[in-house]
């Protein structure tokens, strides 16, 4: 009767409390068990909207086979006042062209109205930050562009050479993504220019670029970028006025295949080159440039359709073999 | 008395024999003849469809368990290991949409009912009715489907299809995108299973 009872006490209490016990769950712990988190790598993906911050470049690549068509425009200055519409008059603008030949190699060209520059460039994505099998903290970036300026000789009537056209930039952009919201880039820059205005000026400048985006929400995004560039490098002045680091704010807004970005800089040009080395507006007194970048991709090559192609015409030929 | 015993203990001896071979061969049968399978390569792929736009994306590294005795299982599936055609789509789904650095896995969780007899020892297609529970993006909501469990040559495999409607899963789609995104996706799911061993 006693060991009875008990029994019936200990069914009733297996009863009660299997169906409160979760059911699955000893099947999750064997699925946790055969799939251990540290056992895959984690890689940070979007830790810039673009592959540009502002004018300069971000660690971003395109991916393999993805076509990226960029638009770039710098108004006038602010203080230009009403009559010049507050710079909108004087729009220069960038053309440009960035194809991703692998998920991290990119080839880029383009076409700017400032100084009628042609440039080309090459980035190659080093590091990738990761988190779980492969631990990486940071994102490398290089990059290497060329640029060639074809306006007129300033001075045509002294022996001009081609190569005094020619201008390198070099940059190793180091990246990371904090959180969701905040990422940060490290970018120290080398132009080399042929040719200079003064012997007291530098043909190879260092600089020292920073940038960070805060997103705000999904689709919005604050960015900020500055080039230090320290003394006694560019000694003469650009366009009549002293040349300064270049500073600049912007916004991303992302739809679908589209970034469309708005910025605030104290640079004019697009190119490296360009704002590493002859920005000259100077923030306090409003010389300010309203621009903006809208930038659309294009997925020109398809994995997956392309092998499925192959396949197709490969069982043609032995169809007719 | 003597003959009473014999018969007794010959009688003791049979029942025992005979419990043993039936403990002996429902263990064989347990060993021949596993409860629980695993699969780590199981494929999910969604699939949405607009007049604008048709999108895919595929996953090969599913994980699943499903528990023969107790008609049960279990799915998971790594948000950022979905494969999408084209790289900035595959980037805002995980940024955007399913928000992948936040809630990495969708779950599924459930039981089944098999609609015929279902011996996994022959080969053949056994359809079954799923019903549990689905986590994506941190909700949870309830869901039904149907499945097939089949056998062929001994290997045991599975396949669902299934429709997710995104805003039961807090997943909106922004105005510009809107005639791009279908608000429902179709879902369908083929694992090869094996065996599970501890």
């Amino acid at each position: 009767m006693h060991i009875k009872s008990r029994l019936l006490a200990g069914a009733l209490a297996l009863l009660i409390s299997a169906p409160v016990a979760f059911a699955q769950d000893d099947l999750m712990d064997i699925l946790n068990e055969s799939e251990p988190e540290e056992a895959k790598t984690e890689y940070a993906i979007a830790t810039f909207k673009s592959t540009r911050l502002v004018a300069g470049h971000s660690i971003e690549t395109n991916g393999k086979g993805v076509l990226n068509v960029l638009i770039g425009h710098r108004f006038g200055r602010v203080n230009e006042g009403a009559k010049e519409f507050f710079g909108i008059d004087n729009a220069k603008m960038r053309l440009g062209l960035e194809y991703g030949i692998t998920d991290n190699i990119n080839i880029g060209f383009g076409r700017s109205t400032f100084q009628k520059c042609y440039d080309g460039f090459i980035k190659y994505k080093v590091l990738r930050q990761s988190k779980g099998k492969k631990k990486m903290p940071l994102s490398m970036t290089l990059f290497a562009s060329m640029a060639i300026v074809s306006q007129d000789y300033a001075d045509p009537t002294r022996e001009n050479y081609f190569t005094s056209r020619m201008y390198y930039s070099y940059q190793i952009m180091i990246a990371r993504k904090f959180s969701e919201r905040l990422s940060f880039q490290l970018t120290p820059t080398i132009v080399h220019r042929n040719l200079v205005k003064t012997a007291d000026d530098a043909n190879t400048v260092f600089a020292l670029g920073a940038g960070g985006r805060v997103k705000i929400t999904k689709s919005f995004a604050l960015n900020l970028e500055y080039y230090w560039v320290p003394q006694n490098q560019i000694v003469s002045a650009f366009d009549g006025q002293k040349v300064r680091d270049s500073f600049s704010v912007g916004f991303d807004l992302e739809t679908g295949g589209h970034v469309f970005q708005i910025h605030a800089t104290n640079s004019r040009g697009l190119h490296e080159k360009a704002f590493v080395t002859e920005t000259n507006g100077d923030w306090g007194a409003g010389d300010i440039h309203i621009g903006f970048n809208i930038s659309r991709v294009f997925t020109v090559y398809n994995k997956n359709k392309f092998k499925q192609r192959k396949a197709d015409r490969l069982a043609k030929k032995a169809a007719k073999a | 008395m003597v003959r009473q015993t014999t018969k007794k203990l010959i009688k003791t001896i049979i029942m025992k024999k005979f419990l043993f071979i039936a403990l002996a061969s429902s263990v064989s049968i347990n060993a021949s003849f596993a409860q629980k399978y695993l699969s780590k390569t199981a494929h999910v792929r969604f699939f949405s469809e607009t007049p604008m736009e048709k999108i895919e994306a595929d996953n090969h590294q599913g994980t699943t368990v499903v528990d023969f005795e107790k008609k049960e299982m279990v799915f998971t599936v790594l948000m950022k290991s979905f494969e999408f055609d084209k790289a900035l789509m595959q980037e805002h789904f995980n940024e955007k949409y399913v928000e992948s650095a936040t809630y990495p896995k969708a779950t599924f969780k459930g039981k089944f009912t098999p609609k015929g007899e279902l011996a996994l020892v022959k080969d053949g297609s056994y359809p079954v009715t799923l019903e549990g529970t689905m986590e994506l993006k941190g909700k949870v909501n309830p869901i039904k489907a149907e499945g097939v469990f089949k056998v062929e040559k001994g290997a045991l495999s599975g396949t669902s299809k299934f429709k997710i409607t995104l805003s039961d899963y807090g997943i909106t789609i922004p105005g510009p995108v809107k005639d791009k995104i279908a608000p429902q996706v179709e879902v369908t799911v083929d694992a090869k299973y094996d065996a599970y061993k501890k």
